[in-house]
């Protein structure tokens, strides 16, 4: 059986992109910040919270696979689908990482060049050159930033783009071959795609541990350059994680409304509802374990990122989101009954999905637009028309290949799963 | 008439189960099963009511909840208040995240514990307690399923028999009891 993404769900998804494309221009023209800085920087948001999610459905496939894991092979074409926007997703990062490398916008503070010299010599012609050691004529350097330039290593140079090349291209090149051999598999049966999947995929998580971590701290903790944690990779992964379930229920729910997946039984719906009620748990326990062990310390160094959040305009949707993303699922959720019923699991899932989304809007804007930030049609229509280009892209790639994968090994575990 | 319990024993659970199902069409309730294991889809066939344990459970945790939180309010603010390193700072709400690991344990704690022993009460398997299973093999590789005339009063405890009889069973005791 095959999807024909076509219809009303269609005709969403190219409103809503349509609703982006305005947001995206209108935005832009409307911007009045410095460098058109709100609108970067809610590219960057909409950029990173779309990648994560079709990210963690790459990580959560590949768990399938390294856990040889029966329950979920009748749904796996699913997160196929999903990943499938990874490119996508992964364009636009780069669009506002190589913007911010000619200064296009300020968002990484750390892209300023002049802020790793300690002297500069300014020429009779008014043309300033920087230096590392007194020269003649040379004086300090106002905008030097020792923190910064501590990292210059690791941030200033060729090595923060090899990293990021080496992110994209790791996570499009798995994507490709899983994709590659699923389809394969389908046509040649047995058992030997199955096991070089299982080894491929335990390769993959090795680099995806990796990676999860650092790109998160070189593509969204180093806005806010003097400050660091190394919770942070963990916590930025919980959210991607829970963002790739929270997709993949409601969607999974959607498509057995319209015929598809008919053999999605309560169990299934049980275990995705688990995943979401038990990642939300794993961030929220991470969210605190990074709060609490700053907050306790109050050690200066460590405080900023927490001061820029909670002293300041972000407070109040700052621990609306935590209590949101945590009690909501926990008291909802917690329930054997709740996690098999889609009046129960929609409204969460609806509402702790913006949870995440202002999750991740707030990683990157009160370290890029400080007390000036705006909130307006220019941040709803960008999360609308991502959305909707997250859709087209999951559902078409979805249209792409039969829904079932038929010689999977364990496709008739997971059909009769029962629990 | 004297009452009666069969203990019909099955060598695989696969058959226990069908022959329970046959059984419960046929229209005779099945009092209980004795297995070395849980076997998945079997509640719903001989009609055991959900377990209310996940309630008992949340209600326990709770409980660990307050208890630590009144615990660590009274220690550590109001019967002798504590200032380590700026906090906990005399106030309960102020210095929630400090205590926010203990109350989290203390509940795992309250809940893990008290589930573990409202389950032994429930089933008397506390320690020590003589054992209820007709046959010590339903803890190795046997299976038994337990029905009582005392159940079944539609039927004679001879019907009853002949349908026992019928399923894929391996051994059939019959008792008297009180």
């Amino acid at each position: 059986m095959e999807f024909k993404f076509e219809g009303r769900l269609k005709t969403a998804s190219m409103v809503l992109m349509v609703i982006g494309v305005i947001a995206l221009v209108g935005g832009f023209i409307t911007d009045s910040s410095d460098h058109h800085q709100r609108w970067w920087a809610n590219l960057l948001v909409n950029g990173f919270f779309y990648f994560a999610i079709a990210l963690g459905a790459l990580f959560f496939y590949a768990l399938q696979y390294a856990a040889e894991v029966g329950w979920s092979a009748y749904i796996k074409r699913f997160f196929e689908a999903m990943y499938a926007y990874i490119p996508y997703g992964a364009a636009v990062i780069l669009i506002v990482l190589l913007a911010g490398q000619f200064h296009a916008h300020h968002l990484y503070h750390w892209m300023d060049h002049t802020l790793y010299h300690e002297f500069m010599v300014v020429g009779s012609d008014g043309a300033t050159t920087y230096s590392d050691t007194k020269e003649a004529g040379a004086v300090l350097n106002p905008n030097y930033d020792h923190i910064i330039a501590n990292k210059s290593a690791y941030l200033g140079g060729w090595f923060f783009w090899l990293r990021t090349i080496v992110y994209i291209a790791t996570f499009v090149i798995f994507a490709r071959l899983f994709r590659k051999w699923s389809l394969q598999e389908d046509e040649v049966g047995g058992t030997k795609i199955h096991f070089m999947m299982y080894r491929r995929s335990a390769l993959f998580l090795v680099f995806f541990a990796v990676f999860s971590s650092t790109l998160s701290w070189d593509w969204l903790m180093s806005i806010d350059t003097h400050w660091f944690s190394t919770l942070y990779g963990w916590y930025v992964f919980s959210g991607m994680w829970v963002g790739c379930m929270i997709f993949a229920l409601v969607s999974l729910l959607y498509l057995r409304t319209k015929g598809y997946f008919q053999e999605l039984n309560d169990s299934h719906v049980h275990d995705l509802a688990k995943w979401m009620f038990a990642i939300s748990m794993l961030w929220a326990y991470l969210w605190f374990s990074q709060f609490m062990l700053i907050w306790y310390s109050n050690i200066p160094e460590e405080v900023t990122y927490f001061t820029q959040r909670i002293f300041t305009d972000y407070k109040v949707p700052f621990f609306i989101m935590f209590f949101i993303n945590f009690a909501v699922p926990f008291y909802v959720m917690i329930a054997r009954d709740a996690k098999r019923n889609p009046r129960f699991i929609l409204p969460v899932a609806f509402l702790i999905f913006v949870g995440h989304f202002v999750d991740t809007y707030l990683l990157v804007i009160p370290g890029t637009m400080f007390d000036h930030n705006e909130f307006g049609f220019m941040e709803v229509g960008m999360f609308l028309g991502f959305l909707g280009l997250f859709v087209y892209v999951t559902f078409n790639a979805l249209s792409k290949a039969p829904l079932i994968a038929k010689n999977h090994p364990f496709l008739q575990e997971s059909q009769e799963l029962h629990h | 008439m004297s009452k009666k319990v069969f203990h019909v024993m099955f060598d695989d659970e696969e058959k226990l189960m069908h022959s329970a199902e046959g059984l419960v069409e046929k229209g005779i309730k099945v009092k209980d099963v004795y297995s070395p294991f849980p076997i998945h889809g079997l509640d719903p066939i001989i009609g055991v009511k959900r377990t209310r344990l996940a309630i008992a459970s949340f209600m326990y945790a709770s409980t660990g909840t307050a208890l630590a939180l009144l615990g660590m309010w009274y220690f550590m603010i109001s019967d002798w208040p504590m200032n380590i390193g700026g906090k906990p700072s005399f106030s309960l709400i102020e210095n929630l995240p400090a205590f926010i690991p203990v109350t989290f344990e203390f509940s795992v704690l309250c809940g893990a514990h008290g589930m573990a022993i409202t389950y032994l009460l429930r089933n008397g398997t506390l320690p020590g307690v003589p054992a209820s299973n007709p046959d010590p093999r339903t803890t190795d590789d046997k299976f038994v399923m337990e029905i009582t005339t005392d159940e079944n009063h539609s039927m004679s405890s001879e019907d009853i028999e002949a349908l026992v009889r019928d399923t894929d069973m391996i051994e059939l005791s019959i008792k008297d009891y009180e």
